[in-house]
This record gives C-alpha cells, structure tokens and sequence, in this order.
C-alpha cells in the first residue's frame, strides 16, 4: 500500500495565528482516513491546505507521489476533488444543477458531459427530473447530493468531505453516508474526512487522527477507538462526550 | 406530575405563500408542568414554530390558532400583545440555536442581561449589575467581571450559549424554551451547557420545553418526548421508554445514527409512509 497523500510537518499561518502547527499524516491508496476534533482544531484547515485554499507556510505535501507547490494545475484538480459542509452555501443561488455540473466539465474541457452528468446524478440517486433545478428547490440533503455529484464527475480518485453531513437531519445523514460509502466502494476512492463526530468518523473511516489545537493528539484505527485503547485524555474526553448526556 | 404549568390543545400554525395556505404546524396538543419535555423532529416537522407560537414570536403573516394555548391559567391567544410582551422575557424565556447570531453584535454582554432585568422588574443600575454578575457566575463563567464588558464576538460559542442562559434566567421565568440550544457548540462544549441548564432548571424548579433534532441527545435529557412529523405529534412517549417506542417514525430515527460499537453497513435509513403525515 503506498501513501496517496503525505503530509509532513504542515504549518499554516494566518496573520499571526498558527492553525497548524507541523502536522504529519499519510493517507494509503484507498483508504477512508478521519480527522476529528473541535472547531479550531486545525481539521478543516488542514483540508483547504491540501486543495490550496488556504496558506501553507512550511512542510510539504505529496499527493500521488507529486509534490505540491505554490499552486494546483488542472491535473490536480481531476484527482482530489471537495465536498464542503454547509450544502445552502457552496452551490450557486443561480445557476441549476445542469449549469453546475457543467462548470467542472467546461474548466478541463471534457467532450461527453451530456453522459457524465447524467451518470453523476443517477448516481448520487437524483433522477433526471432534478438536472434543471435551482439550489433553492432542492433539500438539503438533495443539495449535498448535487455537491457529491460535482465532486464526481470529473472522476478523481481522492475525495476530500469536510463535515458533509453536519447541516442535515440525523435521517437524511445517514443516507448521505451510505451514498458516499457506496460510491467510494463502486470508484474506489481514498477518503480524507473531517468531523467533529466521533461516531461518524468510525462509521466512516478505518484510521483517524485526533486534532487539538493545530495539533495531532494521537493517530488511532477505528477498532482501537471502538475498543477504548485511546491514550489521551482529550480523545478520553471526546469519547465520553460522544455518548451523550449523563445526569451527575 | 406537579400541577400543569403550560396547555396546548389543537395548536395551528398557517403560513400564506404565493401557491396557498401552508400548514406549519397541524393540531398540536400536549401539556407541560415543572418538567423537561423534549420535542424532537425533523427540519420542517413544526417544532421550532411549536416553541415560537408559545412564546408569541411567529412571524406578524402567520395565523395561530388553537382550542386551547394556556399558560398557568393565562390564555395567552387572546391578551393583548402588550400583555403577551410583558410575559416574554419574564415568565416564559426562549433559548436560540446560535449565540453569533442571536445576542446583539453592537451591545456588551452585560449590558443585555442587564437590559432584560430592568425590563422586568424595577432595580438600580448597580443592583443590576450584581445580579448579572451572579447570574453570570451561576452559568460557570469564571471571570464574571471580565466577561460582563466583553462583546459576543470577543467570546466562544459555549461561552456566548452561557451567556445567554444567563440572560434568559435572570427575570427568573417559569417555562424556558431552548430551541437547539446546544447544536451549534461542539460535543465537549455541548456536554457543559447541558449541565448548567439541567441544574438551573431543576433548582428553579421551571419548566423547560427542549427543541432539537437529536432525539438520542433529547432522551437522555429529557423526562419525556414528543416526536413531530409534518406539523403533527406522531408519539408521545417517557423517555425512559424510548427503547420500546411503537411509531416507525421514532424507530427511525434512533436507529439511523451512527453509533460507536455498533457496525452497520448500510445505515438504516427512514422509509416514509405517506400515512405518517395524514
């Protein structure tokens, strides 16, 4: 199993804020890799790092054995694609699904996107009734569809999901999660996710790693959490968290 | 049971929009004494419009309707909005979802909870800033002083939700509404607000109506549950007796979570019956 993504001493700095502070992982070929902690931790910033959307100011990181500079070129893109938390604010208020879906397909010019959309959105489970659309007619778990839906079209093989399903209903979370279980086992994909969920992340996921502060606290596989053979208090702390509330 | 502090019989809640009448909330009835009921739905079930017809604040367009709307023997469908205002504040309070957008930018927070305090009751300034000291104390803020001049945007989540409880608390109301108070605060900050509000509570002795749409977090918090579906009650039901819930619905939405130890691949997800919403 090689590494499809290596992280080595990351640092991002805004202003004079460290969010990161020398964070190290390895996500193997296709693999689900969880990243969990509270907001502040450095998860989701570590996500934008990879992408480029946000200031990486020391460390490296190698996706698909290609070290990543100041930029992504387009080919970058066609292999790590995001999906972002909040379904209501990353799709267009006016372009419809069709347009939406087209905008990635005109980006790397790709020729069949009349076949391509129509396979994304079946198989995200929206039928073609939806394809003219507008964001504001769709729910919100409709509206996370779509943006899996773009995330897939251009058939990459790493998907980055930053909390995709902490804006929706418990319901329609859990459809969603089966949705991107079954198309990371149909594409075989590599996962790299984040959340503040516990039990989300070992639904999801085989390894994660907790975060505090721009910091790894510790590296775990999902049946050592399950299990309870944590070492930090503040994975302890999490975990007792994630059981709900308890009347002292 | 202590005696009945809140009656809701029949509660409607009609929205006009541009293709007809929309019914938010569909005869809703339930009622409250010094307990912690919890109402658990979906977006979209009514819950929150439930939680906002009893404090008065649906929107001026809407129609609320209802047999009976009762608080502590006071009809609160046909006093004057003069009345209703007093009431606010005082005897019935409302907890909201995300202390970024619901405590005033432009105001310290202080100044807030002192400002609800002279609403009600008539007490010096100096008076005033003690109990909301205290009260600020009482909410487990551990710089009262400090935090009394702060600004929401200078504070945390948990800390401005603290904040808020505060306010909410300091006139002293017997129902207290929270309407997803907790989730917009992360798991471990989550944990703590829940504390101080389940103590509060019990020590006052109010009634709290909790809104949410974790029906595990709701149980473990709450004496009993009513389950909304599409503006009804579907279930009402103990909630040390969640476990033998009989709606599908309820069954539902216990089972979809994801939960530590337990594997199950695919998630169950929630099959809607078209009669549920009948």
């Amino acid at each position: 199993m090689t590494a499809v993504i290596a992280i080595e001493g990351l640092e991002v700095v805004f202003d004079r804020f460290r969010a990161l502070k020398g964070v190290s992982l390895e996500v193997r070929e296709g693999e689900s890799y969880g990243l969990v902690g509270e907001s502040g931790s450095g998860k989701s910033t570590l996500l934008r790092a990879i992408t480029g959307l946000a200031p990486v100011s020391s460390g490296t990181i190698t996706v698909n054995g290609k070290r990543l500079g100041k930029t992504r070129d387009k080919a970058f893109y066609r292999e790590v694609q995001m999906v972002f938390q909040d379904p209501y604010g990353s799709l267009h208020p006016r372009q419809t699904v069709d347009r939406l879906l087209q905008e990635p397909l005109a980006i790397h010019g790709i020729a069949d996107g009349e076949k391509r959309i129509e396979r994304a959105l079946d198989e995200v489970g929206l039928g073609k009734g939806f394809r003219f659309r507008y964001a504001h007619q769709l729910s919100g778990g409709q509206r996370q569809r779509v943006a899996i839906a773009r995330a897939l079209i251009l058939e990459p093989s790493i998907l980055l999901l930053d909390e995709p399903t902490s804006a929706l209903d418990a319901s329609v979370q859990a459809e969603v999660l089966n949705l991107l279980e079954e198309v990371r086992r149909r594409r075989k994909l590599t996962f790299l996710m984040v959340s503040h969920d516990l039990a989300i992340i070992t639904h999801m996921c085989e390894r994660l790693m907790v975060m505090q502060n721009g910091e790894a606290v510790e590296t775990l596989t999902a049946s050592q959490l399950i299990g309870h053979r944590v070492s930090a208090d503040y994975t302890r702390n999490l975990l007792r968290a994630s059981e709900g509330f308890v009347r002292v | 049971m202590s005696d009945t502090l809140l009656e809701v019989d029949d509660l409607r809640v009609t929205f006009p929009t541009r293709t007809g009448l929309v019914q938010a909330v569909r005869g809703v009835s339930f009622s409250l004494g010094r307990e912690r009921l919890g109402i658990v739905g979906e977006s979209g079930s009514g819950k929150s419009q439930t939680g906002r017809a009893i404090m008065g604040l649906t929107p001026p367009q809407a129609e609320v309707s209802a047999k009976k709307l009762n608080l502590d023997g006071i009809d609160l469908l046909s006093i004057s909005p003069r009345e209703r205002r007093a009431l606010r504040g005082n005897r019935i309070a409302m907890i909201l979802q995300d202390p970024k957008y619901s405590l005033d930018p432009v105001m310290s927070i202080g100044r807030q909870i002192v400002e609800t305090l002279r609403t009600h009751e008539k007490v010096s300034k100096a008076e005033a800033r003690e109990r909301a000291l205290a009260m600020l104390q009482a909410v487990q803020i551990r710089d009262p002083a400090r935090v009394f001049d702060l600004y929401p945007h200078e504070v945390s989540g948990g800390m401005g939700q603290r904040a808020m409880i505060a306010m909410m608390l300091i006139a002293g109301p017997e129902l207290m509404i929270a309407d997803e108070p907790t989730s917009a605060l992360d798991v471990t900050v989550q944990l703590d607000v829940l504390n101080i509000l389940d103590k509060l509570v019990s020590e006052r002795g109010m009634g709290l109506i909790f809104i949410s749409h974790d029906l595990r977090l709701v149980s473990s918090f709450c004496d009993r549950v009513v389950v909304m579906y599409a503006g009804k009650v579907v279930e009402q039901i103990k909630a040390s007796e969640l476990r033998d819930a009989r709606h599908p619905y309820t069954r539902g939405l216990l089972n979809c979570m994801p939960k530590i130890g337990f594997e199950r691949h695919p998630l169950p997800v929630l099959d809607r019956k078209p009669e549920w919403a009948a």
